[in-house]
This record gives structure tokens, C-alpha cells and sequence, in this order.
């Protein structure tokens, strides 16, 4: 009788101990659309969560899934990373806004932080990043070096986050070569390797010799690689292994800052509500190398525009600018506000083609 | 909207390009269900062909060993779906569905090594005189040697299927088990060489994506192929020669419609990206309307006892 209850009282202190001490990690949950390989955007943000444990260590827990789809089974597997005890959740792609905000209802005390969103909660946070500022730059080389005067690029879905990047690399392209067209080609997919390469070629065989893309995986790259004489920059990772030709520079999402202040500020009891939109200036987005394959005034120029842009002396939509449809956007010298920016569904003018609505 | 951009040529040739991953997996799924066995791991062993040729490849040099390489790769893959269903009589759905998880898990980890490698090339059949034909030659004469292997195993089934007598033993086992298996053949021997086999063709189908159409190794790179293997096996109705035209019309419509957003067509581009998947099934429906049915044992389980 005695030994049992030793037993039980010992195994009872033993489960408040490992609870105690469960209590005192912090729990953070990623969730991923693609796979952790994807050598983009992934990639990235996985970046990030291993930089979140290495400046934490034991003081903290991370747990991630990958290849989430977008829509009701993201809702699935974040109540089931809530109900495992996580304190912070990162939803990391633009389709898990709706699901994001269903389960934050259900997890009062539970902190969610949705990427690239707009739709912000008492327990709900967004973060994004400028890239737009990245394709500025993008735009200005690609327009100084196509030679057949046609830029590809490869969209995943049409939201604001795609078309901003479109319109400020064609209004920077435009600028310095008046001839470039754009071919805009819909994939309708973040990651889709075959897809990606599939649209990557047609375009190349339209006549293409610059590929930009906003899907996730090096597809793209490797496809304007074997085609040969094409030019790619890499998307929100750095994708050098593909330097100096096809990829002659590119966009790297750095989130890793950021996650580790919002794990802080967790463990503070800091946390609030807040609507971040980094771009060059504080480090989110930041500009890969400049290969050789670009000449080096182009070079220089393109250094020179991010310099401005992180000083806070251009912003990539000033204008004279106007939409598509001809009417005025921004008048001499004015800037574009956030909210515009955020919400953008039109083309500028001079690009062709419909938005899908 | 300038339609005089899309090369017809081009577009010909890259839509059979397109078509192959998805022919080979399903021409060997369609061998497997016609013995009467449902293996949906067909993504699984696919993604897995897909590393293990592209490793091979890198290792060797050579795109050929690569591709034996995915062969065995996706067959041995296969025995572990064997293993579950023909021995241990587990439900083939849920192995499928294991094997197809397992597999994408299992590449990952092979293919760690493996990111942002350029593999060797495999280079195009260039055949003197044919191969310069204009319009036919870059059709029909200048592609990879696996894409002609896609078409000829395709015939192979096909004839395999209709005229040969282990043709006719491969369907009995699918029909009905319990006769064939009475009339002396062995019909798990028969299920296992007919597994690995859909395994072997999934192996090179997945190895086709990750050395010639794309080509690289990215995680999870197949992309749901596998899934669209096993549907197009259903609308063809278990017939070589309709998996043939449904892989070439997927293919096809997938390149088109990207073609026609490239030159900036004015239909809206949800119609253009959801018209793979419509016209592929609907060609098919119509011309399954002859009652064609599944292999009578396809799925269930057999035991010599029974």
C-alpha cells in the first residue's frame, strides 16, 4: 500500500516536473505551403525558424508542416498545432489569411502572425515585406539588358502582393527601355516544379529573354538555364547555385529579425497586434549579389536605386503614373500610400492583358 | 493578343514532353489494376524515381544509368506495397496511401544532397535526313530517347494485353481471382511481377521530370502527377491507347493554355487554367460511354484459402 502510493506521488511529481518545465519553453508553429527544400520561399522561412532556435535554444520549441494547402485543411492543421500547446503560430502564404483568423477565434491566448495578409485580429498579427522595392531594381536590370525587348514573368495567383511586383518591375523597365513588353503568365499554383518550368519555356519560345517569377521552387532557373542566353532572377531566396547565368541577381526574404522579436515579445508577455511592412531599409528584404553577367554601369545603377530606397529618398511608385485604363494614379512627384499599395488590383499603364478577377 | 507567337512546332513537341511523366506512371498503373490491384502510392514511387535517377545520374554521369537507376528505384519502392498487401493482406487503399506518403517523405531525405545540381543531359535523338524534315522532323524525330520508350511501352501493353497468353493470364488474375487461381496460376506471383512493374514505369515517369522536363531536384517536385495517373487510368477505361490520348490531351492543353495566356488571349485565365482537367475528362467520359468496367477483383484482397 505505502510503495504504491510512493509510486504515485513520485510519478505525480515527475508529471508536474515535466510540465513545469514544458511550461517554461515557449512553443512557436510554423506553417509551410511548400516543402522546407523548395530552395525558395520555403526555404526561407524555415531560415527563420532555425534562427529563432539557435538565438533561444532550450528556451524555446519549434515545430513545423509542410506542404499545407491553402483553404479548410490549414485550418485543420493549425487547431491541431494550438491543441499541442503552441504559444505562437507563423502562417506563412497569403491563402491561409481566412483560415488564420478561424482558428485565432477558437485560441483566444494563442498568438497567430499571418504572412503577406491584410485581415489583423486581437490575437492575430500580419507581416509582409516590400519585395516590390526588390522588383524595382529587378525591372531596371532586366529592362537595361533584355536584347528581344520581351520580360516573362511567371505569377502564381493574381493578388495584390503579385501584381504590385508586376507593375513596379514594368514601371522601372519601362523607364529605362520604352520598347520592353511584358508576357504575364498565370500559374495558378506557389509551388509546382514541372508547371513552373512548363511556363518558364513557353515563354522563352515567345521570345522572352528575361524570366522573372513569383512562384517558390528554382524551376524557372533551371529551365532558362538549359535554354541558354536567358536571364532569371531568384525569388525570396537567393537561389545562387544558379549564379552568375541565368541568375544574375535576386530578391532574398530575410524574416529571420522578425521572427525572433515576435518569439521575444511572446515570452515578454509583449505581444500586441501589429501590421508589419518591411522593406530594403529595415533588412527584410534584401537584394542578392549582382553576378558578373550584368554590366557593371547597370550594376552601379541598380546599386544606386537600392541605396535611395533604403534612405527613404525613392519610393518605387512615384509618380507620374497612371492605371491601365489610362485614367491618373499618382501626379508628379506624388507617392503612393500605403493602403493603395496593399489593396493594388489594377495594372499600370502600358502592360497588357487583364487582371483575373 | 498575337496568336502568330505560339510555334505550332513547338508546341507539338513540348506538349509531348509534357505528356510523358504522366503516360509512363499511368501505363504502368494500368498494368497493375488490370491484375486487380489498386496501388495508389503511385506519387510515392514516382517522387522516389525521381531521386533516386537524378542521384544516380549526377553520381555517374549517365542520364541512362540514371534512369535504370529510377526503374529499380520506384520497383523496389513497390515491394513494400507488396509486401503489406500481398502478404500480410493489408487493405490496398491504405497502403497505397502509406506508400505514396513514405515515398515523398523518403526523397526528401535521399535528395538532401542533391539541391540546385544541374544533372547531365540526355540530349535528343538526332537522326540524319528524318530529323531535319521541317515541321515533322522537330515533331516527331528530335526528342529524348524516353519519350519514344513512353509510346513503345504503350504499344508494348497494348499488344502485351490483347494478343499474348500471359496477356490473357494478367486479365484473369484481375477478373476474377478465385478462377485463376483454380485454374493453376499464381496469382500472387502474377500481382507482385505486376506491381513492380507499375512500379518501374512510375520510377522512370518521376526520373523523366527530374532530368529532362525541369530539370533538378526540388522536394516534392512531382507535384500531384501521380494522383492524375491514377484518375486518367479510370477514364481511359483500363485502355493503353485511351491513357495514350488522355496523357498527350493533358499535356497538350496544359502547354496551350499557358501558350495563350503568354500571347495574352482574352479568355479569362481560370477557364484557361482549369481546362486541362475539364476537356481531358470529358474526351474521355464520351468515349468510355461503351461500358467499359473495372478489372471485377480490382482492390480486393486474395488469399489461396478463400
Amino acid at each position: 500500500m505505502k510503495f504504491t502510493s510512493l509510486l504515485t506521488s513520485a510519478a505525480m511529481v515527475l508529471g508536474l516536473a515535466t510540465a513545469a518545465v514544458a511550461e517554461d519553453k515557449t512553443k512557436v508553429g510554423f506553417v509551410y505551403v511548400g516543402p522546407v527544400g523548395d530552395g525558395g520561399w520555403t526555404y526561407e522561412h524555415d531560415k527563420g525558424r532555425l534562427a529563432v532556435e539557435a538565438e533561444f535554444g532550450d528556451k524555446v520549441e519549434t515545430v513545423f508542416v509542410e506542404s499545407v494547402p491553402e483553404g479548410p485543411d490549414a485550418e485543420r492543421v493549425m487547431t491541431q498545432m494550438a491543441l499541442e500547446g503552441a504559444d505562437l503560430i507563423f502562417t506563412t502564404s497569403f491563402g491561409y489569411m481566412d483560415p488564420t483568423i478561424n482558428v485565432a477565434k477558437k485560441f483566444p491566448n494563442v498568438k497567430f502572425e499571418h504572412a503577406t495578409g491584410y485581415k489583423t485580429a486581437d490575437n492575430v498579427s500580419v507581416y509582409s515585406a516590400r519585395f516590390y522595392e526588390g522588383r524595382a531594381v529587378q525591372g531596371h536590370i532586366a529592362g537595361k539588358m533584355t536584347k528581344s525587348n520581351t520580360i516573362g514573368y511567371i505569377g502564381s495567383y493574381p493578388i495584390p502582393e503579385v501584381i504590385r511586383g508586376i507593375n513596379s518591375a514594368y514601371i522601372h523597365a519601362k523607364k529605362v527601355n520604352p520598347d520592353v513588353e511584358f508576357k504575364i503568365v498565370w500559374a495558378y499554383t506557389w509551388f509546382d516544379p514541372a508547371k513552373e518550368a512548363d511556363a518558364a519555356t513557353v515563354l522563352i519560345e515567345q521570345g522572352a529573354d528575361v524570366i522573372l517569377q513569383h512562384t517558390d521552387s528554382t524551376a524557372p532557373q533551371a529551365a532558362a538555364q538549359e535554354a541558354g542566353n536567358v536571364i532569371t532572377f531568384g525569388q525570396a531566396s537567393d537561389m545562387s547555385e544558379y549564379a552568375p547565368m541565368p541568375r544574375v541577381s535576386s530578391i532574398i526574404d530575410n524574416w529571420a529579425p522578425y521572427y525572433i522579436a515576435r518569439t521575444q515579445a511572446v515570452m515578454d508577455g509583449s505581444w500586441e497586434t501589429v501590421n508589419t511592412w518591411d522593406g530594403i531599409a529595415q533588412g527584410m528584404v534584401e537584394i542578392g549579389e549582382i553576378s558578373d553577367a550584368v554590366p557593371a554601369d547597370v550594376k552601379e545603377e541598380a546599386l544606386a536605386m537600392k541605396a535611395a530606397m533604403a534612405a527613404g529618398d525613392y519610393h518605387p511608385f512615384t509618380g507620374p503614373l497612371k492605371k491601365q485604363d489610362g485614367s491618373d494614379w499618382l501626379a508628379e512627384g506624388e507617392v503612393a500610400d500605403d493602403g493603395t499599395l496593399a489593396g493594388m488590383n489594377f495594372y499600370v499603364e502600358g502592360l497588357e492583358g487583364e487582371i483575373p478577377q | 493578343m498575337d496568336l502568330g507567337e505560339i510555334n505550332p512546332v513547338l508546341l507539338v513537341a513540348s506538349l509531348m514532353v509534357a505528356a510523358t511523366p504522366l503516360l509512363l506512371a499511368a501505363i504502368g498503373e494500368l498494368v497493375v489494376e488490370k491484375a486487380g490491384v489498386l496501388n495508389l502510392g503511385v506519387e510515392g514511387m514516382m517522387i522516389v524515381g525521381a531521386i533516386s535517377g537524378f542521384a544516380i545520374s549526377v553520381e555517374t554521369g549517365s542520364p541512362w544509368l540514371g534512369f535504370i537507376a529510377a526503374a529499380i528505384g520506384g520497383a523496389v519502392l513497390s515491394l513494400l506495397f507488396v509486401l503489406l498487401t500481398q502478404f500480410a493482406l493489408a487493405n490496398q487503399v491504405a497502403s497505397g496511401l502509406a506508400l505514396t506518403l513514405f515515398g515523398l517523405g523518403f526523397s526528401a531525405l535521399m535528395g538532401q544532397g542533391y539541391v540546385g545540381i544541374k544533372p547531365p543531359s540526355m540530349g535528343d535523338i538526332h537522326i540524319p535526313v528524318i530529323s531535319d524534315i521541317p515541321v515533322i522532323g522537330p515533331i516527331l524525330f528530335q526528342h529524348d530517347p524516353i519519350l519514344y520508350l513512353g509510346i513503345a511501352l504503350t504499344a508494348l501493353v497494348w499488344a502485351v494485353l490483347k494478343y499474348t497468353r500471359v496477356g490473357l493470364i494478367l486479365r484473369a488474375v484481375g477478373e476474377n481471382h478465385d478462377a485463376a487461381h483454380a485454374l493453376g496460376y499464381k496469382v500472387i506471383k502474377i500481382r507482385i511481377l505486376a506491381i513492380m512493374f507499375g512500379g518501374a514505369c512510375a520510377g522512370l515517369g518521376g526520373a523523366y521530370i527530374s532530368l529532362i522536363r525541369v530539370p533538378q531536384w526540388t522536394e516534392g517536385m512531382t507535384a500531384g502527377v501521380g494522383w492524375i495517373a491514377l484518375a486518367l487510368v479510370v477514364f481511359a477505361s483500363w485502355k493503353p491507347w485511351r491513357v495514350l490520348l488522355g496523357a498527350y490531351l493533358f499535356g497538350g492543353i496544359t502547354v496551350l493554355q499557358l501558350n495563350l495566356q503568354a500571347a495574352g488571349v482574352a479568355i479569362p485565365v481560370e477557364y484557361l487554367a482549369m481546362s486541362p482537367y475539364i476537356i481531358t475528362i470529358l474526351v474521355l467520359v464520351i468515349l468510355s460511354a461503351d461500358k467499359s468496367s473495372a478489372p471485377a477483383s480490382l482492390g480486393r484482397t486474395f488469399h489461396a484459402s478463400h
